[in-house]
């Protein structure tokens, strides 16, 4: 077929973008570009840590207990060192472990949520899709996990899987075992709504086309309904990742998350709140007020996003 | 020989609300026929049209057409073969893509996120075929332009994208293209532009076309036969001039006076008594004689036969 | 002639949108006397729902009225707010539209929503309103009116159900109603039992109506005279006889060539080439020249004039062009 021109060049994918509504509604709202940005800042200083920070916490030698307890700002009695957030009693730098702890929170975050996501989604569009008793059965699970709380869900599949893990590799599958609770304990509701967004997509007309042409059932819910229930799901993925950072938060900080050796935002919480009323207060202020930052700049983020793609709401 | 040839046909429906209320309500199941032993036949290269009110069915028989609807007895055969029963895989993949359908909706019927050349190939590049240009050269038979293979539907309007629709349907180089009210959603001057396409097309691709409608001003303009539903049953069957100038059923009758007419200025219609009956508890005997007007006892009890009356097709005791 | 019961006036409606300001009503100007039904035709988007809901003040913000002038009854409305307009809604204008559902609470029964209705707007007896919901069903035919009017909506079909809101409409005695696709949603059969209803009733009770549709049947055998609009604008305003048969304006000329009953027995159907400009892409001057056969340099860049009755917004209308 050479006698045809070649066409001209479609738009590709990142004009669409800009030129999209979501863009334009973006650029017209403070919230949202504030919170990104907060959101951005956290998230490249959590993975670039190793460059910002000024020493690594869980290096040993690099600590020096003499450091301990020194107030932010102010030189240390001892050693003269001076340090921007001050250190905890073992003399790390807490603006260091903050960062090094994010990188954790904000890893085991991501992996739950992804986790939940692929889990709920996958769940979803087969129980929209083949329905029956494959319906039945999933969505009712689905409804009993949806009576207890969360992070009641999330303790007890941590409990289990502590439980079924050999003692020496308790630490080092300690993270692991922390996303598999919480994105377990939070895949309903993706599949609530990718098998609600599926049942109305299924019975669009390009459905039946794509069934009329035999492709079979698994291309038609990958390649057809799939992209087209995304949207709220990339509502429910930031909200739940504001969610769940806060679930490993408090987890960790019930002592049942991260362990000291690799702290978290939670742990860190928990380790500053001990040296609250003794004075030491920037052990446990630092680290919330990031947590804080984090998951507020998320969950608006999120908020944005799901008026933002609401068409009624705009 | 005839293309399509559809025995017996009869489509039902489980509507009963689930087990659980079943019980606690003390309901017992309900059935809904949808299509009742309907009988027809679609010549090669012709226009068949099945034209009724909503509900009666013609979306459903179209849908077991081309094979998207089992059926719940009869037979639809497409050159030969019964999909429903044909268990030759290859056999099946031929009838396939000869087979297509376009869809009343069309904002609904092509995948937003997909760009046009993709949606236009489909039916050809699932079956591992060469794909190279068609779309562009389809985009130019349905008047669109090369340019447009590149873009996504909500680019389109209603039209354009019909056009679309009808160049997808046209990618597997079928036979028989099924048109489920493919203008309904269109205005007056844009439905002229696909309708007029629609014909063209159908002499140059020598396409045969069952077209699907409840507009009856666009079925006498397109189709060579017209098939009338009520109720899931076909109740008469007749060429366009015997159909709009010699109505022989009442319920046609009625239909013809009821619709608006362009120049009936100030019409003073008597308007048809009463609506549709509940599908699920359809009248006894001939489904329409609550609202006939020339209603015989006989027509309460039997279900009158598809009978031959001067060269029409007819279901009703007294039609003459 | 006597007043007339509503009458706008170079009435336009603006939306600011991201790509500009957009007129989806532009400078339309009609009279609808008592006891007449005008008919408002025109393709999907045209404006035609967007004229009828400036008038009862239904506008979705930021659609707002930036120009012209609506008066009910000689009371100009088009800049009354709130309460007031919610009054004049029940009491002077009655409202049908395409989906009876979207018109009736479905938590209250039928009759109380007709007593509610009356009482509110009427100075009558909850008795006396009682009596009329039973009589106003009858009136619109729903048999058992009697013992229909402690039905819920869902318990009705569609037909029925549109008859109901046509007796909810009416039953404040409104100078006016606006019908918004009134049949669009119904069976043929229904759809002409609805006609016939509205058509008796406005008739009986010298109400003035605004039947918006866009089935030209519907236009020919229930309207007096009819509005065609395109792109926001009115195209041409008379009685619908002599623009169903002898249009004046190309647009309404192909829009009833290019119906399959005019091109009766030709193999092809007459067309118009091209769809109807979006909004934010109207053409300079006469908004229908990149579509029409007649068009010269005139019409590309003068904007044509607004029409009175009997006129088309053309700079060359045709005469004596006879289509059906
Ligand atoms: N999947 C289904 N489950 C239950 N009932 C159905 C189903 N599909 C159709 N029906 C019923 O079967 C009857 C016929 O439906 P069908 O869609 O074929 O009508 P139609 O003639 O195409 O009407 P329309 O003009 O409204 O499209 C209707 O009463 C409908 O409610
Ligand atoms: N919020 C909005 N922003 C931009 N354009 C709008 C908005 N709301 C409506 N419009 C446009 O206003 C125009 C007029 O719409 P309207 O509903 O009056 O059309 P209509 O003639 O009633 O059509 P239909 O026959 O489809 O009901 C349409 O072209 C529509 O796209
Ligand atoms: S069979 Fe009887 S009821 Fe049915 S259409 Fe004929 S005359 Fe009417
Ligand atoms: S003004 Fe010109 S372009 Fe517009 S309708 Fe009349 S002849 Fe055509
Ligand atoms: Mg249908
Ligand atoms: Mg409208």
């Amino acid at each position: 077929m050479s006698d045809f021109p070649i066409p001209v060049k479609p738009k590709s994918r990142l004009r669409i973008a800009l030129d999209s509504d979501l863009f334009y509604t973006f650029r017209r709202s403070p919230v949202a570009m504030v919170s990104a940005a907060v959101v951005l800042v956290l998230v490249l200083s959590a993975i670039f840590a190793p460059l910002i920070a000024p020493t690594n916490p869980f290096n040993p030698a690099s600590l020096n207990l003499m450091n301990g307890f020194t107030p932010p700002m102010t030189p240390n009695a001892f050693t003269g060192e001076s340090f921007f957030m001050g250190t905890d009693d073992q003399g790390r730098d807490v603006f260091s472990t903050i960062l090094y702890g994010m990188r954790i929170s904000l890893f085991v975050g991501v992996a739950a949520v992804f986790f939940a996501m692929v889990l709920g989604i996958t769940l979803g569009l087969i129980s929209g899709y083949v329905g029956g008793w494959t319906e039945t059965i999933i969505m009712r699970t689905a409804d009993v996990q949806l009576t207890f709380p969360s992070i009641l869900v999330a303790m007890l599949i941590f409990g289990i899987a502590k439980g079924v893990t050999p003692v020496e590799y308790r630490d080092q599958m300690a993270i692991w075992v922390l996303i598999l609770a919480i994105g377990l304990s939070d895949w309903v509701q993706f599949a609530r709504v990718v098998r609600g967004a599926t049942l109305v997509e299924k019975n669009k007309e390009y459905v039946q086309a794509a069934r009329l042409i035999g492709r079979t059932p698994g291309a038609i819910m990958l390649r057809h309904i799939l992209p087209n229930v995304l949207s709220p799901v990339l509502v429910i993925a930031t909200i739940s990742l504001a969610l769940a950072i806060i679930a490993e938060a408090t987890l960790s900080f019930l002592g049942v998350g991260a362990p000291p050796t690799q702290p978290s935002l939670g742990t860190l919480i928990r380790i500053g709140q001990g040296f609250l009323f003794s004075g030491e207060w920037w052990i446990l202020l630092f680290p919330a007020i990031t947590l804080l930052a984090l998951a507020l700049s998320v969950n608006l983020l999120g908020d944005w996003l799901r008026d933002a793609l609401n068409p009624r709401l705009r | 020989m005839a293309l399509v040839k559809v025995e017996n046909l009869s489509r039902v429906f489980d509507v009963s609300k689930p087990w659980l209320n079943r019980v606690i309500e003390r309901r017992s199941k309900a059935f809904l026929t949808a299509v009742s032993e309907v009988d027809f036949e679609v010549e090669a290269r012709s226009t068949y049209a099945l034209v009724g009110e909503s509900g009666s069915g013609k979306s459903t028989i179209g849908k077991m057409l081309v094979g998207l609807l089992k059926p719940t007895s009869g037979t639809v055969e497409i050159e030969g073969i019964d999909l429903a029963s044909e268990t030759d895989a290859t056999k099946i993949d031929a009838i396939r893509s000869d087979i297509q359908m376009i869809f009343q909706d069309p904002y609904a019927s092509l995948n937003p996120r997909w760009r046009v050349r993709d949606i236009i190939v489909e039916p050809v590049a699932s079956r591992g075929g060469k794909t190279d240009g068609l779309a562009e050269k389809l985009l130019e038979q349905v008047g669109l332009s090369v340019q447009d293979a590149g873009k996504f539907p909500h680019e389109f309007s209603g039209g354009q994208r019909q056009r679309i629709c009808i160049a997808r349907a046209l990618a597997s180089e079928p036979n028989l293209i099924v048109c489920d009210e493919p203008t309904s959603a269109l205005d007056v001057s844009v439905q002229a532009q696909v309708l007029n396409l629609m014909s063209d097309l159908k002499d140059d691709f020598g396409l045969t076309y069952v077209l699907i409608s409840h507009d009856l001003t666009v079925v006498r303009h397109m189709a060579e036969k017209i098939g009338v539903l009520y109720l899931g049953r076909l109740v008469e069957e007749a060429a366009p001039e015997d159909l709009f100038q010699r109505p022989k059923h009442p319920y046609t009758q009625m239909l013809l006076e009821a619709a608006p007419q362009m120049d009936g200025f100030g019409r003073e219609v008597q308007p048809p008594e009463g609506e549709i009956p509940d599908p699920i508890n359809p009248p006894p005997g001939c489904a329409f004689h609550p609202r006939c007007p020339i209603s015989q006892d006989v027509c309460k009890r039997q279900r009158p036969e598809m009978r031959v009356l001067n060269g029409s097709r007819v279901a009703c005791h007294l039609a003459e | 002639m006597a007043d007339p019961v509503l009458s706008i006036r170079d009435l336009s409606v603006e939306i600011p949108t991201r790509h500009g300001i957009v007129r989806p009503v532009d400078g339309v100007s009609y009279d609808i006397q008592a006891g007449e039904i005008l008919g408002i035709v025109g393709e999907s988007g045209a404006g035609k729902s967007m004229a009828g809901n400036a008038v009862i003040g239904l506008l979705n913000p930021p659609a707002h009225i930036s120009k012209g002038e609506i008066w009910l009854n000689g009371q100009r409305i088009d800049h009354l707010k709130g309460d007031a307009m919610r009054r004049l809604r029940g009491k002077e204008i009655g409202m049908v539209f395409q989906d009876p559902l979207t018109s009736l609470n479905p938590l209250l029964r039928i009759g109380d929503q007709l007593i509610e209705t009356m009482l509110t707007h009427l100075p009558i007896s909850r008795t006396e309103a009682e009596k009329r919901a039973v009589a106003a069903l009858e009136e619109v035919g729903i048999p058992g009116a009697a013992a229909r009017v402690n039905s819920y909506p869902h318990e009705f079909s569609g037909g029925m159900r549109q008859r109901v809101v046509i007796a909810l409409a009416l039953c404040a005695e409104p100078s006016l109603v606006i019908a918004d696709e009134p049949t669009t949603a119904l069976d043929v059969s229904v759809q002409a039992q609805i006609i016939a209803l509205l058509r008796r009733l406005c008739r009986d009770r010298g109400t003035a109506v605004m039947l918006i549709t866009h089935d030209m049947g519907v236009i020919a055998e229930a309207t007096d005279r009819v509005a065609v609009m395109y792109a926001g604008r009115l195209a041409e305003l008379g009685p619908v006889r002599d623009v169903l048969t002898h249009p004046q304006h190309p647009y309404t000329h192909g829009l009833m060539a290019s119906t399959p009953l005019a091109s009766q027995g030709k193999s092809r159907l007459h067309q118009i080439p091209g769809a109807m400009p979006r909004l934010d892409a109207v053409p300079d001057g006469c908004a229908f020249n990149p579509r029409c056969p007649h068009a010269t340099d005139k019409c590309r860049q003068a904007p044509v004039p607004r029409v009175s009755n009997g006129q088309a917004a053309c700079w060359y209308p045709l005469v004596d062009e006879k289509v059906i």
